[in-house]
């Protein structure tokens, strides 16, 4: 594992306003490194999702400190963090989040079409992405084509194909069956296995407990445990 | 090729029942100001139809003359004083006056005398399809158009009729001088057209002046009207912009012209606004998607802008089709609706502009986009 790719330090952030404004995180501490898998576990409302759009930049906090690669967020704009998000940050959804009326080509090539990458450079891209997540043969498919396990990994090419050094998954396995889920997990692992990435898997899925190299557990907007993952311990055990 | 374009157009187009409205919307506001536009432009050119065709570079007219139609009279002397002036080439007198032809089943009908020297500088008949301007010289001759024959009783080259107790015989036959008051104008010779009109023969409508080569067209008018009492000198322009500036504006008629065209823009607007917003709406998960994986604002705005223009380029295309039609049905009536290549031009203008006012709505509803949202549809 190398530097820390995404970094919260002691993050607060309040949703809601009024009498109905929440803590939804207490004062989070979490890194990301390149070449390292993480689940984020906890119950549903523990502040996983909040967490995931912060590190994301997707939301701000309302106090603490997010990097981006080392670069603090603190006082960026919406339009700085979408150019964080579209150079440095890949999203994988439970829903998918494609474009119904585009081919699964474009869906991808969308990821670099928002960074006025060129047409022709963009393809190339979009299919060396796609023949990594194995739909190279479906390039033409319209989403609705695809089974759900074939339109999260149309969804895992459009996060890697910037380059992305961080890819955050938001319950990539829930919609799928086992087998699918494995192998969903199988490719995030191998995406991970790139030291200049990392990913954090927000999950409420014991199965893919083998793929962790870290596990971190948040309840009630804190995180309340940290332990290796198998994987992390399987290459400890094939190290000694 | 971007993918903001294909974005839109698949936007668009996947949901035709509302594409079919949007466009529906657009091709009705803007058949709505066409037509609205196509009769001012029509009217305007009528009502300065015979300024147009009157081969003068200055008019001198009756002091407080509104329009071509208004028949105030001028002492003759007026003429040879104009003719003293230095610039001036010709300064010929111009007759105008409503008279009644009489029809052959008994009654009148109200006709506008046009009479003008039949050699020289005046005021002749032009697009003729039957007869030529020498046949006027003949006792009694007039000339009218084709298109109001059935209004007159007559059946064109030959027929004969009475005004004010006067034989007159058609001997020439315009196509398309139609009067936008549906009063048929008869052209004749100066004297008859007096005779026609009870207008002593000492008096004249206008003076037509036609200024020596060379000569400055203004400062001959200054020293016209410096010359002459209790009349008004205007070059050609102003005096159709005076005519038509009356009839449009003094009347009401262009104020309810534009206000149709007014009422369709707004129309048109706030439809496509309404199927811009509701398609906005529809898409939120895609705007959010595109914002999270890092599109900026400008590319979303684009997306949308590019429905809104693609939206107006094949309403346009389509009210411009329907216009045509319009235009030609409308060609060989009264009043004609008439589109220059400007007015053509202006129409698409406003659809892009009507077009993409409209995605303001929308696009301010991205604007309140949170990414996040993402995570929780």
């Amino acid at each position: 594992m190398t530097e820390a790719v995404l970094e919260t330090v002691d993050v607060v952030r309040h949703l809601g306003h009024g009498a109905g404004e929440v803590q939804a995180l207490k004062g989070v501490s979490l890194s990301l490194s390149g070449g390292e898998l993480v689940l984020l576990m906890g119950p549903s409302g523990s502040g996983k999702t909040t967490l995931l759009s912060v590190m994301g930049c997707l939301m701000t906090p309302t106090r603490g400190i997010v990097r981006v690669r080392g670069r603090s967020t603190a006082g960026a704009g919406p339009e700085d963090l979408a150019k964080l998000r579209r150079d440095h940050i890949g999203f994988i959804f439970q829903s998918y989040h494609l474009f119904p009326t585009l081919t699964v080509e474009d869906n991808v090539r969308l990821a670099l079409d928002v960074r006025g990458q060129r047409f022709r450079r963009a393809k190339i891209a979009a299919r060396e992405s796609l023949a990594m997540v194995g739909l190279a043969h479906k390039t033409k498919a319209f989403p609705i084509e695809l089974s759900g396990g074939e339109q999260q990994r149309v969804a895992i090419a459009r996060a890697i194909v910037g380059n992305a050094s961080a890819i955050l998954a938001d319950e990539p396995t829930g919609a799928l069956d086992t087998q699918n889920g494995q192998a969903i997990m199988t490719l995030l692992a191998q995406i991970a296995k790139d030291q200049s990435r990392g990913v954090l898997v927000v999950t409420h899925d014991p199965r893919i407990l083998p793929f962790a190299d870290r596990i971190v557990h948040i309840e009630d907007g804190r995180i309340v445990s940290e332990e290796p993952g198998e994987r992390s311990k399987e290459q400890r055990v094939r190290r000694s | 090729m971007s993918l903001k374009f294909r974005l839109a157009s698949r936007n668009l187009f996947h949901d035709r029942l509302r594409f079919i409205a949007t466009i529906v919307g657009i091709v009705f506001s803007i058949v709505l100001v066409t037509v609205q536009m196509g009769l001012y432009v029509g009217f305007g050119r009528m009502v300065t139809t015979m300024i147009d065709h009157a081969p003068a570079d200055l008019w001198v007219m009756p002091l407080s003359t509104k329009c071509f139609e208004d028949p105030s009279l001028m002492d003759d002397r007026q003429r040879f004083r104009a003719l003293a002036v230095n610039g001036v080439a010709e300064a010929a007198p111009l007759v105008i006056g409503f008279a009644q032809w009489r029809l052959p089943g008994g009654g009148t009908t109200p006709v506008f005398i046009v009479g003008s020297e039949l050699r020289g500088l005046g005021l002749r008949p032009w697009d003729l399809v039957a007869g030529r301007v020498d046949d006027l010289s003949i006792p009694g001759a007039v000339a009218i158009d084709q298109s109001y024959f059935d209004r007159l009783g007559t059946s064109g080259l030959g027929a004969t009729s009475e005004i004010r107790d006067q034989k007159v015989q058609v001997t020439a036959v315009t196509k398309g001088i139609r009067s936008f008051t549906t009063t048929p104008f008869a052209f004749t010779g100066l004297d008859r057209a007096r005779a026609f009109t009870g207008i002593s023969p000492d008096k004249a409508s206008y003076f037509l002046v036609r200024v020596t080569p060379g000569s400055d067209v203004e400062g001959v008018r200054r020293r016209l009207q410096a010359n002459l009492s209790d009349v008004e000198v205007l070059t050609t322009t102003e005096f159709r912009n005076r005519s038509r500036s009356f009839w449009l504006f003094g009347t009401g008629a262009g104020a309810a012209l534009f206000a149709g065209a007014l009422l369709g823009t707004i129309v048109g607007t706030v439809i496509v606004a309404q199927t811009l917003y509701s398609s906005t709406k529809d898409h939120l998960d895609e705007f959010a998607t595109l914002r999270a994986i890092g599109s900026s604002g400008a590319y979303i705005y684009m997306v949308i802008i590019w429905q809104a223009l693609l939206s107006a380029i094949i309403g346009f295309c389509g009210a411009a089709a329907i216009g045509a039609i319009v235009v030609k049905m409308t060609a060989e009536s009264a009043l004609p609706i008439v589109v220059t290549p400007a007015l053509t031009i202006g129409l698409l203008v406003l659809t892009v502009v009507m077009c993409i006012a409209s995605a303001i709505a929308a696009i301010v509803q991205v604007v309140r986009i949170d990414p996040a949202l993402v995570f929780t549809r």
